[in-house]
């Protein structure tokens, strides 16, 4: 079966000419289609504008009632609040937004240097039970965080990695890997097996061939990959508000979440923070949209 | 290599008979290579998965508390019987399932239907498709907690609509039974698009000369939705269906943001249960044999999954 991800967010117009859809339909029935397709993406789209709405808000206009949609004052100060203590200083919520940026990038390259020689070797040789091997690594990603975290828990207090970096990466890495493995192997497929062929004829090394002739071609692909690894462990929050309590570990989930802990919330601040957190999220994910598909699917569903 | 000595006396005979076959110690060599590229990763998920697993299903046959400390007495199948036998428990099951089915199934209705619509415009897909897929990226965290705002019975805007409206206002998060459908109105919100980002892959790979023959036949509009359409997405579908059931089966974030699994315990799924009961009961023993029951579930489920995904790479 043949799923073009290029295709399906292309956007070009389509090369072909009018689908005989809408020539049986006419026009009235498109013109409903278009509205129907407008109405729902303003209600999809509607949460995201009310929380930068919000972000931008003064206190006191957040909680009008009847809520107001226009013609607030502007203001900044939440943004400031997200990155600066009342004080003066750096805000928790900042140190977070940094331990948030470490635990994800060093889980990112531990699952990706570890992911990408293991696809490659499943892509290439024949390696007893392939199949079994490569399902049993995606059906570990499958298990409950809630029930994993439990002898995680136990296991991390015994070695001392509770409440520390070094264990989330950790176990994110290992979250992570499955995911790797599965969409890297797609990847590695895609690079015909001939090219090291003929450079193991010019004498290279199976090795070498992997490093200077396949490793290179696969470069785009490795980029995906981590950008969606990066995208997983930014936004996990089970493994990282049981695993993690103090300030200066903490990532920026279980922080943000954090904010409504009290009897009085502050909903432009919280807003503000998740825009910030957001966005990031938002720009990696337009620039790997083309492997939407197989990310999300952690790689199970490609061509 | 692992096992050298046979190997040699191998050579050894090809050397005998044929010119040294350089294909002969490549292939030995990429055993190596394959199993030193592979064994680190699976090392990794041994130590961090497998490991943590059986150690949770040799405390789930002991009475071990993780505060209380102490020596695991071993109690054999005390905890799985107490689990399946308790009227909590089969009342959480249901408030699971209702909830994997209704959020499910109205991610599937909507997401396919948008995918449709989007499938049938010429113009603007790609700007389209990017602001669908919008909610699918964000954190849970973000969402719930936005979520939580918005439906805000006092000042959430949307009890704020409804007023302007002329409706009654909802008290959306701390009634039981509207708690759990918010509960599934926002995981649809979120998921929504990730059946129809699967749907629109699906559609779009749908041949257009067989809706061209259709036409030529004069077949009906529901006529070809049904004989071409439905058969060659469907088993895409299926998949998105199913990965996205044991997502929501296993979900624990959203419910513990929006609602805490208030109130009373309607919106508490089996993830939030087994919670409870590990980290605010410390009967790690029990929450241990529950966590194990529902990995079953899960590993009955991504059998499915994986089998069906199977069909569809070979087919």
């Amino acid at each position: 079966m043949a799923v073009s991800v290029d295709e399906a967010v292309s956007t070009g117009p389509a090369r072909d000419h009018t689908p005989p859809a809408r020539r049986v339909g006419g026009r009235g029935r498109s013109v409903l289609e278009i509205a129907l397709l407008t109405v729902l993406a303003v209600v999809m789209l509607f949460p995201v504008l009310w929380m930068i709405e919000t972000s931008i808000k003064e206190n006191r206009d957040v909680y009008a009632i009847p809520a107001e949609f226009f013609g607030f004052k502007v203001t900044m100060d939440h943004f400031k609040d997200v990155f600066v203590a009342s004080g003066g200083g750096r805000s928790a919520l900042s140190v977070s937004f940094l331990n948030s940026v470490v635990v994800a990038g060093a889980s990112t390259v531990l699952a990706t240097t570890l992911g990408v020689p293991a696809a490659w070797a499943y892509s290439r040789f024949a390696v007893k039970a392939k199949k079994d091997q490569l399902f049993f690594i995606l059906s570990t990603r499958f298990m409950p965080p809630v029930v994993v975290v439990i002898p995680i828990f136990l296991m991390y207090r015994q070695v001392g990695l509770i409440d520390s970096k070094l264990g989330l990466i950790l176990i994110y890495a290992a979250y992570n890997l499955p995911f790797t493995i599965w969409m890297m192997k797609g990847f590695v497929d895609e690079v015909p097996a001939e090219y090291e062929d003929a450079a193991m004829l010019d004498g290279y090394t199976r090795l070498q061939a992997f490093w200077r002739f396949t490793l290179p071609l696969l470069v785009p692909g490795i980029a995906a990959t981590a950008v969606f690894a990066l995208i997983f462990s930014w936004n996990e929050f089970v493994f990282a508000i049981f695993l993690t309590s103090s300030d200066n570990v903490r990532t920026a989930p279980p922080a943000i979440a954090g904010l409504i802990g009290g009897t009085t919330v502050d909903w432009g601040l919280v807003a503000a923070a998740s825009v910030v957190f957001a966005l990031p999220v938002l720009v990696f994910a337009y620039l790997v949209r083309k492997h939407l598909v197989a990310g999300v699917t952690l790689g199970a569903v490609r061509r | 290599m692992s096992d050298p000595v046979p190997l040699r006396t191998d050579a050894v005979q090809v050397a005998s008979a044929t010119p040294p076959a350089p294909g002969r110690s490549r292939r030995l060599s990429d055993r190596g290579l394959a199993v030193a590229f592979i064994s680190p990763a699976l090392l990794l998920l041994l130590a961090m998965s497998v490991f943590p697993l059986l150690w949770a299903l040799y405390l789930s046959f002991t009475d071990y508390s993780a505060t209380r400390g102490g020596p695991a007495h071993f109690i054999g199948f005390g905890n799985y019987t107490a689990i399946l036998k308790s009227a909590q428990v089969h009342q959480r099951a249901l408030t699971t399932l209702i909830y994997v089915v209704g959020a499910v199934g109205l991610q599937t209705v909507l997401g396919f239907a948008i995918a449709y619509l989007i499938s049938r415009r010429t113009h603007g897909r790609g700007l389209l498709t990017t602001l669908f897929l919008v909610p699918m990226m964000l954190s849970p965290v973000v969402v719930g907690l936005f979520w939580r705002f918005m439906l805000d019975a006092q000042f959430g805007v949307i009890n704020s609509m409804l007023g302007s409206l002329g409706l009654g206002q909802v008290e959306w998060l701390t009634r039981q039974r509207t708690a759990l459908i918010s509960l599934i109105v926002v995981d649809t919100w979120q998921w929504t698009p990730f059946i129809m980002l699967i749907a629109l892959a699906g559609l779009t790979a749908v041949p257009k000369y067989l809706y061209e023959a259709a036409s030529i036949d004069r077949a009906s509009e529901w006529f070809r939705f049904r004989t071409i359409t439905l058969p060659l997405v469907w088993p895409l579908l299926l998949i998105a269906v199913l990965f996205r059931a044991i997502e929501a089966f296993r979900l624990f974030d959203l419910v513990y943001i929006l609602t805490s699994g208030g109130p009373g315990v309607s919106t508490e799924t089996l993830s939030f249960h087994v919670y409870k009961v590990a980290f605010l009961g410390f009967n790690t023993g029990t929450a241990s044999a529950y966590g194990i029951l529902m990995v079953l579930v899960v590993i009955v489920l991504t059998q499915l999954y994986l089998r069906y995904l199977n069909k569809l790479k070979e087919g």
